[in-house]
């Protein structure tokens, strides 16, 4: 089965990957330039007292044997402690991720539904008003600063217009549902908590459509472009000359090849999404960890931050694992090659 | 219905473009028969295949723009079709075959599922059905094994094996008329024949009309009983198979058939004709061939002439028109 | 379409005619792209001698005039120091400037000769080289550089060495498969058949056939390097304030949000229309420059 085996391959070159990143994370954290025993040790700490710390903590061994500490530790999620929150870092991982996932996911599946159709429709009416539209979107969207964009549409909709809380991921009155997954729109889906959906709901709406502005420009410039061009193809000439109604055609003949290189773009979108986080956690107060790794970098907490890279990192890699996966499904053509 | 089949008039097809506008199609007059099988002959860019398109409303518009003329399928005006009624023309009223199975057949989608859409098109329903009839068109244009090619991908097929499924889809819809644009073109010389014979004998069993275009002579001969010499986006000839290859009145005819390599005179070279076809958006004025006639006379500058004649239609003013016949002119 | 025939003798003028027309249509936003860059560049150069109030570049006080809004003295209205925003805005630009090229300049630098190794010698040095690459993109670059910064501490010199050490993976990817489709090339090929060495080649027919894809490369990047660096700054990672830094004066301004919003609005237009303009101008080269590879 040619498929088992392109995963298995994939599978082990996200393996070499996961190598790659653990150096680069384990590379990052010894060109610090504050030494780490100091700072494990605290700021009141005698110089004994920090040697002991170095010991322990095995930073007065060789580099390699570091490194394979570094690794050990990994293997077991031991990923050290947060000075900040005072808890283990994966616990605080656990915690924070599943409510940037839950943001992150809500603006793809955002900019992919409308982004595929308005690039789709800009494509079939070429040059009308709405692909003019289309176009100034595609070029400006891309430009927008999220944070920025994400003051403004804070200052408009939540302060002058009133229509949807200003930050946050639900009021502090409202219990959040029993975790299932952590999202909490998908648990009180989950649980069938209509009200607290509904609140959080209205907490994501402003962050989930920042985030997802760029990527909704991306994809419609992506997508407009291919169907330009597969409108164009001569298997389009053929289907129509053979009689297949048009909407047929443009829905989904032409637009499944479109699909291919919009696919492309969709992971790439996911990983700017997912490092974006960063900027519009911080902005709506989000308690994900992008939040968390800022809090934690502005405090030269450093661990968490190599925490929070590591797992974005995986989830990057795992997406593009699914989305390599889905291109082949797509393509024939690649599945043989 | 007593009509002919397929009815061009005067048809003229222009596409404007930022460099202009160039004359595509000069005032076609073609009838086809019911049960005929006609070939148009001609060299690339002659207007060929946007005269096919025409037919199904395939050029794009804008830039294509039809300025006169009328098409008429089967009494019905192609021109004047809204959606369904075009929709119905495509496939059920006239089949067409292209001239790469390469881009012609949609990569990501099975064979199987290709045929399925223009079954679906034409009112097909049903799972079973459907497959029935795909393997009934599969083994119509001679394909091995068409249950396991149903499953497979187009770059998994040989091209001639591509253009037989592209023949399938053609003839899904039952179509009265077979419109061949360059069908062989592609293939490797092997198939081209193997593919003609495929033709000619789906044309014979299933009673259709045909019209074949191709820039190759030899084809044309092959299985078509009529021929169209198109020139510069005009009708030059158009005459029974064996006349034309016979006595060739046209002087472009003439010169087309002298440039075919002659296998049983290998040592004398085709002659070529001099000159190349003019640009469609400044054409030379009168009768557009008259840069490169050696016949040309004053009249030939000034006017484009008419195709006239029965049976035999040639539009030249060497040949003297009240002449009807075998007028010849002095070579 | 095989219907429109061009004679021989109008080839030439036909082609250069459609270029132009063709380069024309598409001008409209090229053009714009063109006037904010120009705008960009003009405002760096002679800014900080133009701007009304000079001295609030870098941290004057004026308590008695508190964040004021927009007016025709103060533009863009004053800071919580009292100082003209539109002073510092236009005096960041400069900052702006530099922090683009040097991101983008080392990222080339680093981009560039790897992947032309890699795309020119390929087998064993161009799998390396491309499974290390790989690694830097499977990381977002943001969360990547926010790493580094957060090991070299805060500062803007250290976020614009973050964004340069995660920037060059994008070069690496556009030169290698360049320079691996040239290779390929029937001249290319010619030439190597002939006796030509490697550095001849690469000399005469790889590096000038990067140009175009690089300087496209190079202005869309240079906007998103501008953006990338004050996202840092907002998150309080790149330049600090006091210093007259776009994304730092947002970060400090998101305190005074709600009711002196002026005090972000006008720092994040500048830093919008500065990324759109070189987007814009990164289409349009595209457009003129490499043509084929022109989408949409």
């Amino acid at each position: 089965m040619a498929t088992l085996r392109t995963i298995l391959r994939r599978l082990a070159l996200l393996g070499v990957m996961l190598g790659g990143l653990v150096l680069i994370t384990f590379t990052v954290s010894n060109v610090a330039p504050s030494d780490p025993a100091a700072l494990a040790a605290g700021p009141d700490a005698t110089r004994a007292m920090i040697e002991t710390v170095r010991h322990e903590y095995g930073l007065d061994q060789s580099l390699p044997m570091q490194l394979a500490r570094y690794v050990a530790d990994l293997l077991r999620l031991r990923l050290g402690r947060s000075i900040q929150t005072g808890n283990q870092v994966a616990d605080d991982l656990a915690r924070f991720f599943p409510a940037t996932m839950e943001l992150v996911l809500l603006s793809m599946l955002f900019s992919v539904l409308a982004g595929v159709p308005m690039g789709l429709w800009a494509a079939v009416r070429r040059n009308s008003w709405f692909d003019h539209a289309m176009r100034a979107l595609a070029v400006s969207g891309v430009a927008l600063p999220a944070f920025w964009a994400a003051l403004l549409l804070q200052l408009v909709f939540a302060v002058w217009l009133g229509w949807l809380p200003t930050s946050g991921q639900l009021s502090v009155a409202t219990a959040p549902p029993d975790p299932i997954t952590g999202m909490i729109l998908l648990d009180a889906l989950l649980r069938g908590q209509w009200a607290v959906f509904a609140e959080a709901a209205r907490y994501a709406v402003l962050p989930a459509f920042v985030l997802a502005l760029p990527s909704l420009a991306a994809i419609v410039r992506v997508n407009r472009a291919e169907m330009i061009e597969v409108l164009a193809a001569d298997y389009v000439t053929a289907a129509r000359a053979h009689g297949v109604a048009p909407r047929r055609v443009i829905g989904w003949l032409a637009l499944r090849n479109a699909m291919l290189p919009t696919l492309a773009m969709i992971g790439l979108r996911f990983g700017w999404t997912l490092g974006s986080t960063v900027l519009v956690e911080t902005v709506f107060d989000w308690p994900g960890i992008g939040l968390y790794a800022v809090n934690s970098a502005i405090a030269s907490d450093f661990k968490p931050v190599m925490g929070v890279t590591l797992a974005v990192g995986v989830t990057f890699m795992l997406t593009n694992l699914l989305i390599d996966l889905a291109y082949g499904w797509l393509d024939p053509r690649t599945r043989s090659a | 219905m007593s009509g002919p089949l397929l009815e061009i008039t005067g048809f003229r097809l222009a596409f404007d473009g930022y460099e202009g506008r160039a004359q595509v199609l000069n005032g076609i007059d073609l009838r086809v028969e019911q049960g005929e099988t006609v070939g148009i002959v001609g060299e690339t860019g002659c207007g060929k295949s946007v005269l096919a398109r025409s037919i199904l409303r395939l050029n794009p518009t804008p830039p294509a723009r039809v300025l006169t003329g009328g098409i008429r399928f089967a009494g019905q005006d192609v021109l004047a079709m809204d959606g369904p009624a075009l929709m119905a023309l495509r496939g059920a009223g006239i089949g067409m075959v292209f001239q790469d199975p390469q881009t012609y057949l949609n990569p990501v989608f099975t064979i199987g599922s290709q045929l399925a859409d223009v079954l679906r098109a034409h009112g097909l329903r049903g799972r079973a059905a459907i497959r029935a009839r795909s393997l009934e068109l599969l083994e119509a244009v001679r394909l091995p094994e068409p249950a396991a090619l149903l499953r497979r991908y187009p770059h998994e097929l040989s091209g001639g094996m591509r253009q037989r499924v592209l023949i399938a889809q053609a003839l899904a819809g039952s179509p009265r008329l077979l419109l061949a644009d360059e069908p062989t073109t592609a293939l490797d010389v092997t198939i081209q024949g193997q593919v003609l014979a495929l033709v000619a004998d789906l044309v014979a069993r299933f009673g259709l009309t045909l019209v074949l275009i191709s820039h190759d002579l030899g084809v044309i001969g092959a299985i078509c009983r009529r021929v169209v010499v198109m020139y510069a986006g005009s009708i030059v000839e158009d005459a029974p198979a064996e006349e034309l290859f016979a006595h060739p009145r046209h002087p472009y005819t003439r010169g087309l058939l002298a440039a075919v390599p002659d296998l049983e005179r290998p040592t004398q070279m085709p002659a070529g004709i001099p000159g190349s076809i003019p640009s469609l958006r400044d054409p030379p004025g009168g009768c557009r061939f008259h840069p490169r006639c050696d016949l040309t006379m004053d009249i030939c500058r000034r006017e484009a002439p008419r195709l006239s004649g029965t049976g035999h239609r040639t539009a030249c003013h060497a040949l003297a028109p009240n002449q009807d016949g075998y007028a010849q002119v002095r070579p | 379409m095989s219907a429109i025939a061009i004679p021989n003798r109008h080839a030439a003028l036909l082609r250069r005619l459609r270029f132009v027309v063709w380069t024309f249509t598409a001008s409209a936003s090229a053009m714009a792209g063109l006037a904010l860059v120009a705008a960009f560049l003009l405002l760096a150069a002679f800014g900080p001698a133009l701007v009304p109030y000079p001295d609030d570049a870098r941290g004057a006080m004026h308590l008695a005039q508190r964040l004021l809004p927009p007016s025709g003295a103060h533009w863009f209205g004053t800071d919580e120091m009292g100082c003209d925003i539109l002073t510092r805005v236009v005096v960041g630009t400069r900052t702006s400037l530099w922090v683009g090229l040097t991101i983008t300049g080392i990222a080339a630098a680093i981009g560039v000769p790897l992947g032309v190794a890699a795309g020119y010698l390929g087998g064993r040095a161009r799998a390396t080289i491309m499974r290390i690459t790989d690694v830097f993109l499977a990381v977002p670059g943001l969360v990547l550089a926010l790493a580094i910064v957060a090991a070299l501490g805060p500062g803007i010199l250290h976020g614009v060495v973050a964004l340069s050490l995660v920037w060059w993976p994008g070069y690496v990817r556009l030169i290698e498969a360049k320079a691996l489709t040239l290779r390929h090339e029937p001249y290319v090929e010619a030439a190597r058949t002939m006796g030509a060495g490697h550095a001849w080649v690469l000399a005469r027919h790889i590096l000038p056939n990067c140009i175009s894809p690089l300087v496209v490369k190079a202005s869309m990047d240079m906007g998103l390097a501008i953006l990338a660096a004050a996202s840092l700054g907002f998150v309080g990672l790149g330049a600090r304030p006091p210093a007259p830094e776009w994304g730092a004066m947002i970060a400090v301004a998101r305190g005074y949000m709600p009711d002196w919003w002026w005090y972000s609005f006008f720092p994040g237009l500048f830093i919008f229309l500065t990324v759109l303009g070189f987007n814009l101008l990164g289409d349009g080269l595209r457009d003129m420059l490499d043509p084929r590879s022109a989408r949409g």
